[in-house]
């Protein structure tokens, strides 16, 4: 969707101000807000993708005025109470008002340290790859209204396939409950000009990683 | 938000889908074991280690494998080479994509709004942020981490260093530097 998550080239939202000797937490609930997703996300309920556009469909006030973790808490809630895994009513009322859904697992203490890894998206192709390194291409012209990971600053430019990353879980099917669907993933580079136009500084390059179903040849 | 929080926690837990002490260990193992002295461990070793170095970035998930991690990383690491002429530079402009297991949970300012935002038109302007300013000449590229794959800058090796421990040479290697927003620090600087 073309949401305020899709921030790249944006201007107006002023300098990078880091925090000097920044804690990994800056308060319990943040901790617990992290913790909560990861245990959650580990039962199976819902995939990586779908946690990104759950977040993307946050209105956007609270996009832009919401913490880093108080995003992920609002996601949270909205998606157990979307999948009917806890009422509005519970969470309110602070305590279980009804037995809860028999789900695939339940992460213990113990496995904990076994969790920490990502998992892997790779997935076998479902055919050959369609582009090499070398090949240009040009990014689609696409707005879907759901989720998609070509982002909106890459969209209809002309670019060169440096790398094929493997066939990766399609992040666009997926996320709207149609199947991995697996593709091919490839780093795709631009030229600062093609993307900024002529005024923008040609010692820079960018790159994005697409899938195969956002490119054509060029 | 502590309460919401601790509401929601209750609820899930009530309902049988979380075991309040997983969730602590996830948070002692994020606040003790993971962190970007993972990532520096792995830097060092490739300014010592030609073979490594190769071995990196060729294929970095591969490479970093068996390299006493709480686990084994994502399949999807990929190593990115600083030199004279050429800085690299990783962000996240749609969401927060970010390497956890090599560098730990990212900072604030990487998902933050000017970052991810400016990061992908403005990078030197970014740097200019940080206070780092490049030779002149050097041209910059740019990683939006679009998919699972995950980027870490392998950043050059400080002159004056020669001979140094693997141990010492780590702590010249900031997280920033990782990231591509920074240097590593002054061999001065050493700790």
């Amino acid at each position: 969707m073309d949401g305020i998550h899709d921030m790249g080239g944006m201007h107006g939202f002023g300098k990078v101000e880091a925090e000097p000797n920044e804690p990994v937490f800056h308060a319990d609930w943040e901790a617990h807000c992290l913790a909560l997703n990861r245990a959650m996300g580990y039962t199976g309920v819902w995939t990586i993708d779908q946690t990104r556009a759950g977040i993307e469909s946050l209105p956007p006030d609270v996009y832009l005025t919401s913490s880093y973790y108080k995003k992920w808490a609002l996601r949270l809630e909205k998606m157990v109470i979307e999948r009917g895994l806890a009422g509005a009513d519970e969470i309110a009322a602070g305590h279980a008002l009804r037995p809860g859904a028999p789900l695939k697992r339940k992460l213990t203490a113990a496995e904990v340290l076994n969790t920490l890894t990502r998992g892997s998206y790779s997935r076998p192709p479902q055919g050959p790859a369609r582009f090499k390194p070398g090949d240009r291409v040009r990014t689609k012209n696409i707005h879907p209204k759901t989720h998609t990971r070509l982002p909106r600053y890459a969209r209809d430019r002309v670019g060169v396939v440096e790398a094929i990353r493997g066939c990766h879980v399609f992040p666009d099917t997926v996320a709207i409950g149609q199947g991995e669907n697996p593709q091919w993933l490839y780093t795709v580079l631009f030229d600062a000009r093609t993307l900024w136009g002529d005024d923008a500084d040609p010692s820079i390059k960018v790159s994005i990683e697409a899938f195969e179903p956002y490119l054509e040849a060029a | 938000m502590q309460l919401r929080v601790r509401a929601l926690e209750t609820v899930l837990a009530e309902k049988g889908y979380i075991e309040p002490a997983a969730i602590d260990a996830i948070i002692e193992a994020y606040e003790t074991k993971v962190g970007p002295h993972t990532g520096a461990r792995i830097v060092a070793k490739a300014w010592s280690d030609p073979a490594f170095k190769q071995a990196l970035l060729a294929d970095a998930s591969k490479a970093v494998a068996s390299f006493g991690l709480v686990n084994r990383v994502g399949d999807h690491l990929i190593a990115v080479e600083n030199t004279p002429k050429l800085h690299n530079m990783i962000v996240c402009t749609l969401c927060s994509c970010y390497p956890w297991e090599v560098l730990g949970l990212p900072p604030v300012w990487y998902k933050s709004a000017p970052y991810r935002s400016r990061a992908v038109n403005d990078p030197r302007g970014v740097l200019a942020d940080f206070g780092v300013t490049l030779p002149p000449g050097t041209d910059i590229r740019v990683w939006d981490s679009t998919a699972e794959t995950r980027f870490i800058v392998l950043p050059m090796r400080p002159a004056g260093t020669d001979g140094w421990s693997e141990e010492k040479l780590a702590s010249l290697v900031t997280r920033d530097s990782m990231i591509g927003t920074g240097l590593p620090k002054h061999p001065s600087e050493a700790a």
